[in-house]
């Protein structure tokens, strides 16, 4: 799992079907990145309502927040309208898992990504990240603390 | 795993805190020597809150005087449309020193909740109801649930309900607790 000091892998994944997000062009924003196994699992839909209802406090700190999972656009697509979710859950479908896999947090095992949170700066350096047990929601007080920290720097 | 960190990691799920502590700013019930003291941050409209919320009644019952309650809002207002509204009708009743006796009849009609319970319910809790509806508008109370909000997610808050038993979250299930408490 990549760490804090380390640049953070570029990606361009589809964020619905017709629209993708290139992470680069995010540069002078801090970026959050929420990998996670699966759209609809119980634990994944808490975490991504949890999210959802904290935008408005990311963006005090001026930062934006991407969903990555192995699922496809459309059931992200799906799942986002289902959950009203606000923010773009990208799918790292094709070559599947490789985005996951540059970040060192891709489940072999199962196929899926691993529960993982990621605080990258402006200048596209990670300065935090976070590998949650699977079954665990990891909230949001960790990204918050790092969010604070990149502030007072 | 070669990076692991296991400090990260205790950071995090070792038992987060709550933060800030209880302080008179809470909406508190039962004495201040009571040993035991329950947080919980709740969502008028979630199903698993009003749940717990007959949990705690049951609780309230059984530890009497050794338990101290406090109630802190974490409204979902994306998943529940009401959530917030709930919220902010039960600080508008607060202000004039009925928040719960308001929480308590939200929960009670949780599933008929929309604008027109809450006044429905502040008229029935004996609300002044142009203060009340004023009250509602105010960017202060709005900024006082978000702030419990933030203090949630800074607790460690994942969902709703979230309890902590004497400042630390309780990571059970909270139709446990009284056997928990016991211990």
């Amino acid at each position: 799992m990549l760490q804090k000091g380390e640049i953070a892998p570029d990606f361009t994944l589809e964020a619905t079907p017709e629209r993708k997000v290139h992470l680069k062009d995010l540069r002078g924003k801090n970026v959050i990145l929420a990998f996670y196994p699966a759209d609809w699992s119980p634990v994944c839909s808490d975490q991504m309502t949890l999210y959802n209802e904290m935008l408005h406090y990311f963006e005090k700190y001026n930062a934006v927040l991407l969903g990555i999972s192995v699922d496809g656009a459309w059931c992200h697509h799906a799942f986002a309208s289902a959950r009203q979710i606000h923010f773009d859950l990208l799918s790292d479908f094709e070559p599947k898992g490789a985005v996951s896999i540059a970040y060192g947090v891709y489940e072999e095992k199962f196929g899926v990504s691993k529960r993982a949170l990621f605080v990258i700066d402006a200048n596209g350096i990670i300065q935090w990240s976070y590998l949650s047990p699977v079954n665990e929601n990891p909230g949001a007080d960790g990204i918050l603390e790092a969010l604070e920290n990149l502030k007072n720097n | 795993m070669a990076s692991w960190k296991p400090w990260k990691i205790s950071k995090i799920t070792d038992m987060p805190t709550l933060i800030p502590p209880v302080n008179a700013l809470d909406h508190v019930l039962g004495a201040p020597d009571a040993t035991i003291e329950v947080v919980e941050y709740g969502d008028f409209q979630c199903p698993f809150c009003r749940e717990a919320f007959f949990v705690v009644k049951e609780l309230q019952e059984r530890f009497a005087s050794q338990l101290r309650f406090v109630f802190r809002n974490f409204p979902l207002s994306e998943a529940h449309e009401y959530a917030m509204d709930a919220a902010l009708a039960a600080e508008a009743a607060a202000k004039q020193n009925r928040f719960w006796e308001m929480h308590d009849a939200i929960y009670n009609r949780q599933p008929e909740l929309n604008e027109a319970l809450l006044l429905t319910l502040a008229k029935e809790v004996g609300l002044d109801l142009q203060r009340f509806t004023e009250d509602l508008e105010a960017p202060k109370l709005l900024s006082r649930v978000e702030a419990d909000f933030e203090s949630g997610v800074r607790s460690g808050v994942n969902g709703t309900p979230t309890f902590y038993v004497n400042g630390k979250r309780y990571n059970g299930d909270y139709r446990e607790l009284s056997s928990f408490l016991v211990k």
